[in-house]
């Protein structure tokens, strides 16, 4: 039953990846990026990570619906209407995937992986827990400070320009600096 | 089903993603296959730890950190786009090249 699974949902995670970049529609490749993810949200619960599966089912979700949105904020053709490539680098970068997978393959095949240490616990949730609030706490304390920070940083980055970025630092430009033309006096 | 397979799952995902974000041009696309890649850095975690070490919540603990990643990779990569299509309405790669050396 495993096995049966695993040969369903690693195709469909690994194809909807590919088709990522080959469909027209950017809202189409989203949606296709978050088959990806749940693909592999699925194998993960067969690998007795139901924790972690069930985050990333979680949050994938959330966060491939956000992406849509700035899809369709972003891009010309949102729609797919008009097939268009939008690419460079495809030769070299066709290169640079096949020769990362196949190095990658190569160690995977020919590693003798050594036989598995100990069992699961009965709980790996709770495992995780006592991991995150024990023995690891710094790690998720840095994590928490590298959040915080990002927050502030995307909110600094992200938030509207304001008059020195339009101005100049001494406010002393004729013309404001933004990069769509047009407004009175211009 | 195996250690091999699940790896090599993830392998053909990071070499999908890094496919994306070296030839993508709109930079919202050059994110999607980051995200890709670290979808198969998790894949290859969580597979580490069920067959290599399940006694310690220690590969757990990695994929954590993997979406932690993820999320700040997405956060600041928005908020860079915002800033650049704020300042000079650039939404691709080519048109933003300062750093090329």
């Amino acid at each position: 039953m495993g096995s049966a699974i695993f040969f369903v949902l690693a195709p469909v995670a690994v194809l909807a990846g590919v088709l990522v970049f080959r469909v027209d529609s950017m809202v189409r490749a989203t949606f296709l990026l978050l088959v990806s993810f749940l693909g592999v949200a699925g194998l993960a619960f067969l690998l007795n990570s139901g924790f972690v599966g069930g985050i990333m089912l979680l949050m994938m979700t959330g966060e491939m619906v956000i992406m849509v949105v700035f899809m369709i904020m972003f891009m010309m053709n949102p729609g797919g209407l008009m097939p268009m490539k939008m690419v460079h680098n495809q030769r070299f970068s066709a290169c640079a995937a096949v020769l990362t997978f196949l190095g990658l393959a190569i160690v995977i095949l020919t590693v003798r992986w050594p036989a598995p240490k100990g069992v699961a616990p009965a709980d790996v949730t709770l495992s995780i827990g006592e991991g995150m609030m024990g023995s690891k706490m710094l790690v998720f304390l840095t994590a928490g400070v590298a959040l915080l920070a990002c927050m502030i940083a995307a909110l600094a980055l992200a938030t509207h320009r304001g008059r020195y970025d339009r101005y100049g630092d001494d406010l002393d430009r004729k013309t404001p600096d933004d990069a769509a033309r047009g407004g009175v006096g211009r | 089903m195996n250690l091999q397979l699940f790896l090599l799952t993830a392998a053909a995902l990071f070499s999908v993603g890094l496919f994306g974000a070296l030839s993508q041009q709109s930079i919202v696309m050059l994110m999607m296959g980051l995200e890709l890649m670290v979808n198969g850095v998790i894949l290859a975690a969580v597979a580490f730890w069920h067959y290599q070490s399940p006694a310690s919540a220690d590969g757990q603990i990695l994929v954590l950190i993997a979406f932690c990643v993820m999320a700040i990779e997405m956060a600041m990569g928005f908020a860079v786009q915002i800033a650049l299509f704020r300042a000079r309405d650039v939404d691709m790669t080519d048109m933003a090249g300062d750093l090329r050396g």
